[in-house]
């Protein structure tokens, strides 16, 4: 494996061609923020909160962490004033759906940034799903399963997550999804039913 | 019978040429936009007529994709004589046969009348609407019907491919095209050789060369009139393309919605097999070629390159992260490319007449020409083509005949849903990639919808939000959540519910949503937003102030009296 050199914030970081900014970061001592990555699970690249800027011939580009495969000659910032702001406005916008009452990942990283969970969600009358849609526990099922018994259904706004019933029967004895959730969703859910809406329920517009 | 050589391609061009000489031919419409209203029935009361007349041997018929005018349809031309009419029903069709084809006589009421002067109109080239467009791409539409391949090889198809591979080697047909300028059509204005380059040189095999028919914005309606119109000279571009590349599987993406396009482009492939020109050993040159049509399920977002790709594999038509390029990375993991269908329409001109050519029209940056859909309150809607760098004003002025009703333009919406507003003081705008970029945001160009008077720029803004709030794939948190808290604020501002400080919680979620969504989709959601706040700040600050909506569509602004007095007020 060839050995690319790059910089991230003020430290020279060497890592193997392949692996990603937030990798190289992570192996560096240098902290990323991420909601919907996990090392064991397929990329996702959805919470866009591991947003860096980097420069290539002269020009500034946010890109993200988790997907961005690392270069010779990289230099990657990941914090400044701008980055913060943007990481604040994703984290207010996250709470939008899942609600100010969220725990885990999602809790730290809004004091940290300093994110007002009712700024958005003030103006959208929706009861809280307490879910970002990471599919942390899409993932985590197949990769538990080799199949799914949670999926995503809809598309846009109306994109959320269901149970397949017929596939659920496994649930009983996994679990598997009960403590990667960053919103702490699935974590408080006790009893073989992890806590999803079953898909019939979701296309008859049942909650 | 297999075309095997160039001689063989001109011997058969001569044939079809003598063939159709002495014939008067009647070119009628039967585009999707002219079926609708009743082109097809025209066709067979002209076919019913030349039985009864028996003018089987002076006279036929030919069904052609879209000819233009969607206004005035149906529409007919009539050649050698290139007499058009207009709004023609199948009443008409005894008349014309009786009076045009069989003495040469006019028929006043069919003819095109000019909106101002009321003069009556009856060659193609000198009406208006023609005469300012330079139709390269949409020349052919007239002279040939699209289920014919024969018809494309008689005005010249399929030459381009035999020059290929007769004449040139790969590397000189990128170059070629690298010379030649050519940008995208589809929306990134990304010059087409340098891409083709990139996938050329990118190890993996096979490589994929895939055509994007996958339009979704409301306004557009380009690429399908194209597909439609001249399937086979995309086919050909294809062809080239794969050629210059080194693919030897190409795909035509086409949204399901548009069957007559899906319907096309397959019998284009299968008689383009038939002659030779795909498949086994391409021409007689020892290449092997393989075209499918793949019918994609419509979503909006499916236009997006990576989605599109994820489409065809089989996934949910979702983007993904794009950051090693799909020339390298694209279909199935393997070096793809993948252009709209109206930049591989560009090809086999660009080849046949060459680079140099090509670049004599335009603009320094943007080369060539642009076809386009004139939309929204103008008098002349329709299919438009003209030479990058004409002015909006021009266009909606000239060919466009103006607003509808006399009304006064209020702005123009550019590119569809990625697109923007620009207001009336930007009618001096060139249409041109980095131009229309400065003014609107986009370079997608695909369509043109002219706003008047009566539109409220907050409602139709708060629509294009909600639109795209439901076709966003819903993956990636900004693009998703930023489109629903924009189009939630937007509905409150509609309602009377707007407060201070909107516009400024707007601004910073397309900021974040800008720098941080996943795809395109998400980046340029923000344009029609940022211009409309831009342009028409006063619009917005009225919406949200004074509680007014000045051009009387926001319901729940609008105060109702009950006058005892009859007289109208404004």
């Amino acid at each position: 494996m060839k050995t690319v050199n790059l910089k991230i914030d003020d430290k020279e970081v060497k890592a193997e061609e392949g692996t990603t900014i937030l990798e190289a970061a992570k192996q560096a001592g240098i902290d990323i923020p991420t909601l919907c990555y996990h090392e064991g699970l397929d990329t996702y690249g959805v919470c866009r909160i591991c947003n860096v800027e980097i420069e290539r011939r002269g020009r500034y580009q946010m890109v993200a962490a988790c997907c961005y495969p690392v270069e010779e000659g990289l230099k990657t910032r990941t914090r400044s004033p701008k980055i913060d702001k943007i990481r604040k406005t994703i984290i207010e916008l996250a709470a939008v759906m899942a609600g100010e009452d969220v725990a885990s990942r999602m809790r730290v990283l809004a004091s940290e940034y300093d994110a007002d969970l009712s700024r958005f969600r003030s103006r959208v009358p929706l009861e809280s799903t307490k879910c970002i849609l990471c599919g942390l526990c899409v993932r985590r099922c197949i990769e538990a399963n080799w199949d799914s018994a949670i999926g995503f259904v809809g598309r846009g706004i109306y994109r959320r997550i269901v149970l397949l019933p017929e596939k659920a029967g496994i649930c009983s004895t996994c679990n598997y999804c009960r403590d990667i959730c960053p919103t702490g969703r699935t974590c408080s859910a006790f009893g073989p039913d992890p806590p999803f809406t079953k898909i019939d329920d979701a296309l008859a517009g049942r909650k | 019978m297999k075309v095997r050589s160039l001689e063989d391609l001109e011997k058969l061009r001569g044939e079809l040429l003598a063939g159709g000489r002495h014939k008067q031919v009647m070119a009628v419409c039967v585009g999707t936009g002219c079926v609708a209203l009743g082109s097809q029935k025209v066709v067979e009361a002209i076919k019913d007529e030349i039985k009864k007349h028996e003018l089987e041997g002076e006279a036929e018929v030919r069904e052609t994709g879209c000819l233009g005018i969607c206004e005035l349809g149906p529409m007919l031309i009539i050649y050698p004589d290139e007499i058009s009419y207009f709004n023609v029903k199948p009443e008409d069709v005894s008349e014309i046969i009786s009076k045009t084809i069989m003495r040469g006589e006019l028929i006043e009421r069919l003819l095109y009348r000019d909106l101002i002067t009321g003069e009556t109109v009856s060659k193609v080239e000198e009406i208006p609407f023609y005469k300012y467009q330079s139709r390269i791409l949409l020349e052919n539409n007239a002279k040939i019907d699209p289920r014919k391949i024969e018809d494309y090889i008689a005005v010249g198809g399929y030459s381009a491919l035999a020059k290929v591979l007769f004449q040139m080697t790969p590397e000189q047909v990128l170059e070629e095209v690298k010379k030649s300028n050519l940008r995208g059509r589809g929306g990134g204005g990304f010059p087409t050789g340098r891409k083709w380059e990139t996938c050329r040189n990118a190890l993996g095999k096979p490589k994929y060369a895939l055509v994007n028919c996958s339009e979704g914005d409301p306004a557009a309606f380009k690429d399908r009139a194209l597909m439609e119109s001249n399937p086979h000279a995309i086919l050909e571009g294809l062809i080239i393309g794969m050629y210059a590349i080194g693919a030897e599987e190409g795909i035509v993406y086409v949204r399901n919605e548009y069957p007559l396009a899906v319907e096309h482009m397959e019998l284009a492939v299968e008689h383009a097999e038939k002659m030779g020109f795909l498949g086994e050993d391409v021409m007689g040159s020892g290449l092997s070629l393989r075209v499918e049509v793949h019918r994609g399920a419509g979503m909006f977002v499916s236009g997006e390159s990576t989605a599109l790709m994820s489409a065809i594999e089989g996934k949910i038509g979702e983007p993904r992260s794009k950051y090693i390029h799909t020339a390298e990375r694209g279909l199935y993991d393997k070096p793809t490319n993948l252009n709209n269908v109206e930049t591989w329409m560009n090809i086999p001109l660009i080849i046949s007449k060459g680079a140099e050519w090509f670049k004599s029209i335009g603009t320094e940056s943007s080369k060539g020409t642009k076809v386009f859909c004139l939309v929204g309150k103008v008098n002349n809607v329709g299919l438009v083509e003209v030479p990058m760098g004409t002015t909006l004003g021009d266009v909606i002025y000239k060919i466009g005949g103006g607003v509808k009703g006399g009304k006064r333009l209020k702005a123009v919406q550019v590119g569809g849903l990625g697109g923007g507003f620009a207001p009336e003081g930007m009618l001096g705008a060139p249409l041109d990639f980095d131009e229309m970029f400065k003014a609107c945001g986009s370079m997608v160009l695909g369509s043109m919808v002219v706003l008047d008077d009566d539109t409220c720029m907050v409602d139709l803004t708060r629509y294009f939000e909600e639109f795209l709030s439901e076709e966003s794939c819903g993956k990636c948190i900004p693009c998703r959540e930023g489109l629903r808290v924009i189009h939630m604020i937007l509905t409150d501002i509609c309602n009377g519910n707007g407060r201070e400080g909107d516009t400024e919680m707007i601004r910073d979620i397309t900021e974040t949503m800008g720098e941080a969504s996943l795809c395109a989709l998400g980046k340029n959601a923000t344009n029609p937003v940022l211009t409309s706040l831009q342009y028409f700040g006063n619009e917005w600050e009225q919406h949200i102030r004074e509680k007014r909506c000045s051009a009387k569509v926001c319901k729940s602004l609008l105060n109702y009296e009950i006058s005892s007095k009859t007289e109208k007020r404004d």
